[in-house]
């Protein structure tokens, strides 16, 4: 621990500076995972995607980002101004807040906590507050019914996503996330997605419910309850929204990635070859390679299935997924148990 | 503890999934619709009084602003009664061109039609794929008539012109170059008819791309199977025409029980649906589709072997050409008699109706012999369809509402008139 005053500003300025590395990659990922999800579903969709502003488009981010915060901030009428104001922030510091403890390598992590998973989940959970609140500020309809409709869908989904990862933990044998990853050394067969298929499966879909992507994309329901809970907001409101629902995305993203397919390891641990190549060297090259592959799926996804309807997700998410969820950490806990796996090899 | 009541939700007029005004006022019990009331009238624009105050032929262009997704099928309608009033029969040619437009344009109504539901049920990539064969249609639209969209095409006595001997190709751009403009200029190097055969040849393949996307989708199955179920009596008693009455499973199709234009020479299929909800609707007018394909592929093949007149040869009805004008003079004095007071029709009252693509549209038409309609009324299927909303929505979900007022295929240009 720093002794002296000095000591101890130089140590909170590292600290700061960690956070900045982190959170600004972090918002222009997000500005270019709009970029990319426009292209990618542009060109599922036998269109182009942006092309107009700086090349390929490239400019169109910044072109909305500064489109949405030039706006004027309207508030309703009859709209609770400080909860209103509130619920923006509140949605998006618990996606930012969550980052603090993704390990991008073995080295580069903000807060090693051994408590990791517990933290993720807590984080993951507050979001949903400022969807609460923003339905309810806004007194509409609308953005009242999107608020109840996400709120049900989260926590359903909160308990299947969170058996899901009991499986993990308990193949791990730890919490923190970078234990969690080392646990699945050895090669592309020993990480988790192998002996925990059916629970990778539903975490990602639970990841896509979690995040009011479609098609469970009900609490926003575009054609139906037009945007949900944030119908009221505009400019700089709105785009914090979005900038929560994107970070979260690549949140969950990352979260797979460090879940069920082995954080930053390489895939080549192991084969002939290319075992002793850089190419098997774990790196946070791999990390970002993963997270990115999962990220296309969320875009993917949405370009392909129709939308849920509201009790329907409730009846997969409790009749389907918590069920089999049950029934894997039961296995999982077999595997572990006879040791059919060795952790860590 | 506070008294729990429903609540009333105003659904639309600004409203994505509203297809334009519908103002649906929603008693609603939780996510429950417990009563659906539609408000319509946002879109009135008196079309009935305003082609009462005008020479016959001049209303044609309001016609294609009713259903403004099936335009040529109210032409006809329309242009119908006026037939049968003057007691005139167009040519054979003209009467193949309206079968053969007829159906491009329910097939065109059918894609805008599979569009918007998809995007109202959250399937946003059939939209697109409908609209690249949209554009083509369209572009037979406006080869054959100049306008994309509002064609006002058919006239009393025939179609205003003949099919065009070339389809005009895409020119090149900065976004249309090389590869992709050859490709996509492939079909356009014959006539129109060769244009319009490699299309609905061809269509067959884009249908199946759509049905991969939502045919067997279990999601787009959950929201579309045993939704907004129309049973058999009920659909004849609230007046459903079209796909709505042969979803529920009643076969009732006017080009095949009241065959008009060329239709009793062509073989296609009416496609019945079974249970008549949501899903049943949908199949229906995909295989629709196919059977439009097929019968426009029929008509493509008379047209091709029969050149000849569009047009009657009737100056009291139809105006001379320019040459004719020029040396004779009673041509001239017909000319100028249609162009200042328009044909005068005999009186008495007539009703004609077509199959348009979203049921029976009717024109009803009172003549008492002036150059003016004494009264016009138009029977548009979707008043019918949307009036029996509250019977379909009721104790069905929000998201359900969606979907059922997406499968009545509302357009509010006919509704409201």
């Amino acid at each position: 621990m720093p002794e002296t005053f000095l000591d101890q500003l130089i140590y909170m300025f590292f600290l700061v500076l960690k956070i900045v590395a982190i959170v600004v990659p972090l918002i222009l990922t997000v500005a270019y995972y709009t970029y990319m999800e426009r292209k990618v579903i542009g060109y599922m969709q036998i269109r182009r995607g942006p092309n107009r502003i700086g090349p390929l488009g490239l400019a169109q981010p910044f072109a909305d980002v500064f489109k949405l915060l030039l706006k004027e901030i309207v508030l309703p009428e009859n709209a609770n101004k400080f909860l209103f104001l509130l619920a923006p922030i509140l949605s998006l510091a618990p996606a930012f807040a969550a980052w603090a403890v993704i390990p991008f390598d073995d080295w580069a992590i903000l807060a090693n906590i051994d408590a990791g998973v517990l933290y993720i989940l807590a984080m993951s959970s507050l979001g949903v507050y400022g969807l609460i609140i923003a339905g309810w500020a806004s007194n509409s309809k609308y953005a009242f019914l999107g608020a109840l409709r996400s709120t049900a869908q989260m926590v359903s989904y909160e308990l299947a996503m969170g058996f899901a990862l009991v499986g993990v933990l308990i193949l791990a044998g730890s919490m923190n996330l970078s234990e969690i990853v080392m646990a699945q050394k050895g090669g592309v067969f020993d990480w988790f997605w192998l002996p925990l298929l059916p629970l990778f499966g539903i975490y990602v879909i639970s990841g896509l419910a979690e995040t009011n992507r479609a098609p469970f994309d009900v609490a926003e329901g575009e054609s139906e309850i037009v945007a949900g809970f944030h119908v009221e907001y505009a400019g700089s409101g709105f785009a914090l929204f979005f900038l929560a629902e994107y970070a979260n995305m690549i949140l969950i993203s990352a979260l797979t990635a460090l879940f069920f397919t082995g954080g930053w390891l390489s895939p080549f641990e192991g084969v002939p070859f290319l075992g002793d190549t850089i190419l098997a060297e774990g790196s946070i090259f791999w990390f970002l390679a993963k997270t990115v592959v999962f990220m296309f799926i969320f875009l993917w996804v949405r370009a392909t299935f129709p939308r849920y309807r509201y009790d329907q997700i409730m009846r997969l998410g409790w009749k389907v997924f918590i069920p089999i969820t049950i029934v894997w950490v039961m296995v999982a806990a077999v595997i572990s148990v006879f040791g059919l796996i060795v952790r860590g090899s | 503890m506070a008294e729990i009541r429903n609540y009333t939700m105003n659904f639309g007029p600004q409203h994505p999934a509203a297809h334009g005004v519908l103002r649906l006022v929603l008693e609603m019990d939780g996510e429950t619709v417990v009563r659906a009331d539609p408000h319509v009238g946002l879109l009135h624009r008196a079309t009935e009084k305003l082609a009462e105050s005008k020479p016959y032929n001049q209303s044609i262009g309001y016609l294609d602003r009713l259903d403004y997704m099936s335009m040529m099928c109210n032409e006809h309608a329309y242009v119908r009664a006026i037939e049968e009033l003057l007691g005139i029969e167009p040519p054979p040619r003209a009467q193949w061109i309206r079968t053969m437009f007829d159906e491009i344009t329910r097939f065109s109504n059918h894609l805008l039609w599979i569009a918007s539901c998809g995007i109202d049920l959250g399937a946003m990539t059939v939209f697109l794929y409908a609209f690249r064969e949209r554009e083509m249609v369209m572009d037979m639209y406006e080869a054959v008539s100049g306008a994309r969209m509002h064609a006002a095409y058919y006239r009393p006595g025939g179609v205003y012109r003949d099919l065009p001997e070339n389809m005009p190709p895409y020119r090149e751009s900065r976004w249309t170059k090389g590869k992709d403009l050859k490709r996509r200029n492939e079909w356009r190097e014959g006539s129109l008819l060769d244009f319009i055969e490699e299309f609905a040849k061809d269509v067959d393949s884009k249908i199946d791309e759509y049905e991969t996307l939502l045919t067997n989708n279990r999601i787009w199955k959950q929201r579309t199977v045993g939704i907004g179920v129309v049973s058999p009596d009920k659909a004849l008693q609230m007046g459903c025409t079209g796909v709505m009455l042969r979803g529920s499973g009643v076969e009732w199709d006017l080009r095949k029980k009241q065959p008009y234009a060329m239709y009793d020479q062509v073989d296609f299929d009416v496609p019945l649906g079974v249970s008549g909800d949501c899903y049943d609707r949908y199949l229906v007018r995909v295989e629709e589709m196919r059977q439009s394909a097929k019968i426009i592929l029929q008509c493509v093949d008379w047209l091709k072997k029969n050149p000849g007149h569009v047009m009657l040869k009737n100056f009291k009805v139809i105006p001379p050409t320019r040459e004719e004008m020029k040396d004779d003079m009673e041509a001239l004095i017909h000319h100028f008699k249609l162009f200042t007071e328009g044909f005068c029709v005999p009186a008495g009252e007539t009703y004609a109706a077509v199959e348009a693509p979203k049921g029976e549209f009717g024109c009803y038409l009172v003549s008492d012999g002036a150059n003016k309609p004494f009264r016009v009324h138009f029977r548009a299927p979707g008043f019918a369809h949307l009036s029996g909303i509250n019977e379909m929505a009721r104790g069905h979900m929000l998201a359900d509402t969606v979907a059922i007022i997406s499968t009545l295929d509302l357009v509010f240009g006919e509704v409201d008139r």
